[in-house]
């Protein structure tokens, strides 16, 4: 077991780990974050992705002790004082969401997009977004989504 | 109470944004993983890494000596309680844990139940299998070749791999056809094998209670009721002693419509050893063992008389793997296959299949498609396109030809359907029109004489959906009727409970939608419950886009039913007679009197407070739905494709979708299922493959190897609607879910083959990945 200590939401826990735990598991099954989800064995998804020191990472693919002393956000940690983030709001709008598993991902992945480019196009929000497979809506309405959260 | 205002609800045909999203977006969603219990344990599985193989023996000890690690339940200990088999939804068997043979690469041999989730997977790695390998099937042509290996040779008297023979249609008649046809046009294809593949996959969480005997299941079930009558039936459990509860489900296309052995030997090991039992499948354990797709060998011959289709002939052949899992109506072997005529009307038609077993993963399901009508729509459509370039004509104008004509509906197919309601006609030229069809072609001239190659693929194909009519439609003995329990609260907020389970639709906005249009509430003053058992009315669940066209049947039905009540008390409120009193948005009033009015809050709250002498209390109803029908959901796509001619590789430049789906109760959600079916089509015909080499090895056992479209490689879509009504659902609503995924794959294919067909070629086979195309460029000339 290795000793931890990481911040999450803005709140910092000290934790046990065991080396190999993936830093996606320890969020969901630690901290009880089960917003972060798991859809493959092989990084190819993105269902896992969180905000690490504000960028976004694949959380299956760092492990838990590979995120000592960082600061991480995760879906839980988006909306402020009950509002919601104004990516939250866009997906809601723009009907950017069906099934919502690869939601959290979807999310974090664009306000990670938007904090390098505030204003894409669809083109380099397409590319940004590769790394995020959606099964259920066809990316168009994810693509007005991030746009509306830009303007 | 205070009377409402006058106000707008919204009904059908408002685009409410959804009320589910509220937890999804804020990570609030709770899926299957998510659930957590007391004590809980954990299960992975052993798989098969043969395709075919005998067993010798398995010795688990070193596994049991993990620490961590509680029970290794393999088939030999599942035979002692009877459920190292269990029955499929097409009436074979299929193996629990694998016993006498392995028939399929990832097949589940043994399960580490264990403390935690990677004690049981490290656990799993130290069984020791002795296996005698054994010659694999790897085709159905194969497996019912003279001499071919006998896969189940668990079936008594079983000495080949031939699974059933079916058919519809008339052969004299079509033969008939035949004979005194112009000419006849042939197409050989295959759609091959590919996975739904939801973004969430397969799980259950099976917590048997061993002080009151009660099996709680949490499970990724898009039908939980028929699940539990399975499970009842299977266990011998008492029905009342399961309850399923199906949760938030991450997509399921068809995938989550199977009884898999995850579910079963999560629950016999929970039963076993009191404590509840944890099943998660990963990536690689979904796309190798649970539902497949398609897997159709099929051949289809058109004769046409004086331009006009006049026959139709198909042979299918189909690889449904070790078992016979199908998930289709019992009556039909190869599901709603046989409604490959399509949109047109012709007159002769024969269809006949045959299924075969082979070494690969069981449980054909239908990938976001009604039954396999999406096979059946790629042939037609694909066939269609092959004639028309065989007989010189411009490809949409055969078509034309050959519609369906609205008089002629409700039109009765020659293979026994009979289509409720369509105007084929005028999908197709909104569709043109928003294409620019004409200005294309001439385009498409231009550019060859450049030498470049430009191609336009158009596809107009009939769904069938909404099973259906309890006489004729079943699922494993289970008449496919769905009910709708509605309740109205004293302060006139409602809580409608269904039998169907959303796995991403939006069912807490549609079906909320429908309680208001029917009664006058705001549907944010409806509560839509789903997925639990022990508190919906029973009912077969969700898939083959039947939600809608059934339960929204049903809600609609209920609703009416309580508006029945609602103007009795209404009469008593207003002291007038029953008769006297009309309906609009909420309200009853007095006819001629308008003032004096009572609205359903206030009805709701004297249901409770103040009735009518002799009056039941309460406003509540439940309502079973038994379709007179299907519905018939159709639409015209067209795709623009661009091919590189010195890499084979083709870009979509345009899509237009134009669906009709009858009336669309929530517009907003209807696009969005459009969209969805659209990429996935898309991915079926350009990329998504689960192949096998000569071993029976699988490829695309991960989102390395089967590949599913990023938002990058996923074209944007111009949508369209046509409208028209079914006449027998009471909303007019035809159900959506699936329509872009049947129409899709041809219209893409059909763009392809379009832009190499002036050189002579006709087909190219799914997945068109660039290398195909790129070898016939190089046959037809056109290479760059
Ligand atoms: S779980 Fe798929 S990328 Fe992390
Ligand atoms: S909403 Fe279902 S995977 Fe994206």
């Amino acid at each position: 077991m290795r000793r931890i200590s990481v911040t999450v939401n803005g709140e910092r826990h000290e934790a046990e780990v065991e080396p190999r735990q993936l830093l996606v598991y320890f969020l969901r099954e630690e901290l009880g974050l089960t917003g972060t989800v798991v859809g493959c064995d092989t990084s190819s998804c993105g269902s896992c992705t969180v905000l690490l020191g504000g960028e976004s990472v694949k959380s299956c693919t760092l492990l838990a002790v590979q995120a000592d002393g960082a600061d991480i956000t995760t879906i839980e940690g988006l909306a402020r004082d009950g509002e919601l983030h104004p990516v939250q709001q866009a997906f809601h709008e723009e009907h950017g969401l069906q099934c919502g598993f690869c939601t959290p991902g979807m999310v974090l992945a664009t306000v990670s997009l938007l904090a390098e480019s505030p204003s894409p196009s669809d083109g380099e929000i397409r590319l940004a977004l590769e790394g995020n497979l959606c099964r259920c809506t066809g990316y168009q309405n994810i693509v007005k989504a991030v746009k509306a959260a830009a303007v | 109470m205070a009377v409402s205002e006058d106000r707008v609800v919204r009904g059908i045909g408002h685009s409410v944004k959804r009320f589910e999203d509220g937890r999804f977006i804020r990570g609030r969603g709770n899926y299957v993983d998510d659930i957590v219990l007391p004590r809980m344990l954990h299960l992975e599985f052993l798989r098969s890494p043969l395709a075919h193989a005998r067993i010798r023996s398995i010795d688990t000890s070193a596994a049991e000596a993990v620490p961590g690690v509680v029970a290794v339940v393999t088939g030999e200990l599942l035979a002692q309680h009877s459920l190292a088999w269990m029955p499929t939804l097409s009436g074979d068997t299929q193996a629990v844990l694998a016993t006498d043979k392995v028939r399929f690469q990832g097949q589940e041999v043994a399960a580490v139940i264990a403390e935690s989730a990677y004690v049981a997977k490290d656990a799993t790695e130290l069984i020791d299998v002795d296996y005698e390998p054994l010659p694999p099937v790897t085709s159905p042509q194969q497996a019912l070749a003279e001499g071919a290996p006998v896969i189940r040779d668990d079936k008594e008297g079983k000495d080949s791999n031939h699974i059933y023979s079916w058919e519809a249609g008339d052969a004299a008649a079509t033969e008939q056809a035949f004979a005194e046809a112009d000419q006849v046009v042939e197409l050989e294809t295959f759609y091959p094998r590919c996975h739904p593949a939801p973004l969430e996959c397969c799980g259950c969480v099976a917590d048997v209670d061993p002080a009151t005997g009660k099996a709680t299941i949490y499970m990724t079930s898009q039908a939980p009721h028929a699940h539990r009558t399975l499970f009842a039936l299977v266990a011998g459990l008492p029905e009342h002693k399961i309850r399923i509860v199906s949760p938030d489900i991450g997509g399921g296309f068809g995938n989550k419509v199977p009884i898999y052995p995850g579910y079963v030997v999560a629950t016999a090991a929970s039963l076993l050893l009191g404590q509840p039992v944890k099943w998660i499948e990963d990536r690689t354990g979904n796309l190798i063992s649970t539902g497949f797709a398609r897997d159709y060998h099929m051949r289809g011959e058109l004769a046409v008389k004086d331009g006009r289709m006049t026959g139709l002939r198909v042979n299918m052949l189909s690889d449904n793997g070790a078992f016979f899992a199908d998930a289709q109506p019992t009556r039909c072997k190869a599901g709603l296959f046989h409604i490959v005529t399509g949109s047109y009307d012709i007159p002769a038609a024969h269809v006949q299949t045959e299924g075969a077993y082979t070494n690969k993963a069981p449980g054909g399901v239908a990938y976001r498609c009604s039954f396999r009508v999406t096979e059946a729509s790629y042939l037609i459509e694909r066939l269609v396109q092959t004639a028309a370039y065989e007989l010189g004509e411009d490809p949409v104008e055969f078509r034309r030809r050959n519609f369906v004509r609205p008089d002629q509906f409700p039109y009765k197919s020659a293979t026994g359907f009979t289509y409720d309601s369509g105007d084929y006609e005028g999908a197709l030229d909104l569709a043109l029109e928003k294409l620019g069809y004409a200005d294309l072609r001439r385009e498409q001239a231009e550019a060859r004489e450049r030498g470049e190659l430009i191609g336009i693929g158009v596809a107009t194909f009939t769904e069938v959906v909404g099973a259906g009519h309890g006489a004729e439609y079943d699922i494993a003995g289970l008449r496919m009727n769905d009910g709708a329990e509605l309740r109205i609260h004293p302060t006139g907020k409602a809580v409608l409970k269904l039998s169907v389970k959303s796995q991403g639709q939006g069912h807490e906005t549609t079906f909320a939608q429908i309680v208001a249009e029917e009664l006058g509430l705001q549907p944010e003053d409806v509560e839509v419950q789903e997925g639990d058992t022990d508190h919906t009315p029973y009912g077969l669940g969700t898939y083959a886009s039947r939600s809608t066209p059934v339960s929204g049947a049903a809600t609609s039905m209920v609703a009416r039913k309580i508006r029945k009540k609602a103007q009795k008390i209404a009469a008593h409120l207003l002291e007038a007679s029953e008769d006297d009193l009309e309906w609009s948005s909420g309200r009853f009033s007095v006819k001629g009197a308008p003032e004096k009015s009572t609205t359903i809050q206030d009805i709701a709250f004297a249901a409770y407070t103040n009735i009518p002498e002799g009056m039941e209390g309460g406003l509540e109803g439940v309502h079973y739905y038994d379709p007179p029908n299907m519905t018939y959901p159709f639409g015209a796509y067209a795709v623009v494709v661009e091919i590189d001619r010195g890499t084979g590789q083709w870009k979509v430049r345009k899509v237009v979708a134009v669906d009709d789906c009858g009336v669309r109760i929530n517009p907003m959600i209807v696009e969005g299922q459009i969209m969805g079916g659209l990429t996935e089509g898309f991915a079926i015909a350009a990329m998504e493959l689960i192949d096998f080499d000569e071993d029976g090895n699988c490829i695309g056992a991960n989102l390395m190897d089967y590949l599913i479209p990023t938002s990058w490689e996923t074209p944007a879509f111009d949508l369209g609607m046509t409208e028209t009504p079914s006449p027998h659902h009471p909303l007019g609503a035809k159900g959506v879910g699936e329509s872009a995924t049947v129409g899709a794959p041809a219209a893409f294919v059909n763009a392809v083959v379009d832009a190499l067909a002036h050189a002579g070629v006709r087909n190219l086979e799914m997945p068109v990945t660039p290398d195909k195309v790129w070898v016939a460029l190089q046959e037809a000339g056109l290479g760059g």
